[in-house]
């Protein structure tokens, strides 16, 4: 089972690995967006942990509708209300137990990447985050280790895409070579969860 | 500061639809709304608020700006939010997700960002609802220029 403190660590491993590959980010974000990514995600993965320093939320719930929150306050770009949407709908999902299962996050997490599509109008296939996160719950099924392995995959797969959603929709073909910014970030968040849950 | 609801009553019959413009861009939004509150004519204009860009004067959303300048202009009537690209649009449906956030009656119109900022201003000065402001907003989408 997994409880509050497990998020609180995902979300404070998740920060440092986007703090390490915000440079990354930022230069995928180049060619296709307005690079800033790296940047934003930083700034908003910062500030998700200084609140969970400084009041750590009582349940798994608690704490990713809590992060999810401050991302969308403190991102400033698209990325923002997006991840803050993912984790506020897993949050929420979750309710308020003081611990859940491995296949209550899977679920929790499917309902997230649901709204996700929706908050966004996209679908696999338009070069999005959802490219990532749509296999990474998929593989939840099997492990956490299966799930950073299939949304890194997902992310390397956006790479032939044309964008169809965003700021790199307007490029066209133009589009096409360039792996997702967005869907590389999803990546680390199941890379920073296979990494805590060992 | 507080300018009040209309004769006191919240959402009463003289209470005006709030409008909210939300850019990208400080400059943009601000001149926007001084472009739509222009042309809506010099008399008793509805309350308008600009929040574009970043807090520290830099290119974005920012969901604070946008929470303070809905307040601002809430008269109890409903505020109409007009939004230019990405990231403000995704802020104003995930603050409007959010439920407590922006206040009640707060609605993302879907209309183009300059066009529909002067419907919404100038039929909200002369009195509709939420409804015909969203409306008189969407409808500046069929006004083609060729």
């Amino acid at each position: 089972m997994l409880d509050a403190a497990f998020f609180v660590r995902w979300m404070t491993a998740a920060a440092a690995v986007i703090d390490r590959e915000a440079d990354r980010l930022t230069e995928l974000d180049s060619p296709i967006g307005d690079a800033d990514h790296g940047r934003n995600m930083q700034r908003g993965f910062a500030a998700v942990v200084t609140m969970l320093e400084t009041e750590p939320p009582a349940t798994p719930g608690a704490v990713l509708t809590a992060a999810g929150r401050q991302l969308i306050s403190s991102v400033g770009g698209a990325s923002g209300p997006l991840y803050g949407t993912l984790l506020r709908r897993t949050g929420k999902t979750l309710g308020e137990a003081p611990q859940v299962s491995a296949a209550e996050l899977r679920s929790a997490l499917a309902a997230g990447v649901t709204a996700v599509g929706q908050l966004g109008g996209s679908a696999p296939g338009d070069k999005t985050m959802l490219d990532a996160l749509t296999p990474g719950v998929a593989a939840l099924a099997d492990s956490f280790d299966a799930a950073a392995v299939a949304s890194q995959e997902g992310a390397l797969a956006t790479v032939p895409m044309q964008a169809r959603k965003g700021r790199a929709s307007y490029l066209g073909e133009r589009s096409i070579g360039h792996q997702d910014p967005g869907a590389t970030s999803s990546a680390l968040l199941f890379a920073a969860l296979a990494e805590v849950a060992k | 500061m507080s300018t009040g609801t209309a004769n006191g009553t919240a959402g009463g019959a003289d209470a005006r639809v709030g409008v909210v413009l939300v850019s990208h861009s400080g400059p943009v939004a601000e001149s926007v709304a001084t472009l739509a509150v222009g042309l809506a004519g010099g008399g008793d204009t509805v309350p308008v608020a600009a929040a574009g860009g970043t807090p520290d004067g830099g290119l974005g959303t920012s969901a604070e700006l946008i929470t303070e300048a809905a307040r601002s202009v809430d008269r109890g009537a409903g505020v109409a939010v007009l939004v230019d690209l990405g990231s403000a649009v995704l802020t104003v449906k995930a603050l409007i997700a959010e439920g407590d956030e922006l206040p009640e009656g707060a609605r993302l119109v879907d209309a183009p960002f300059v066009e529909g900022a002067v419907a919404a201003v100038v039929t909200a000065s002369a009195g509709a609802d939420l409804n015909a402001v969203a409306a008189a907003a969407g409808e500046a989408y069929g006004y083609r220029k060729e």
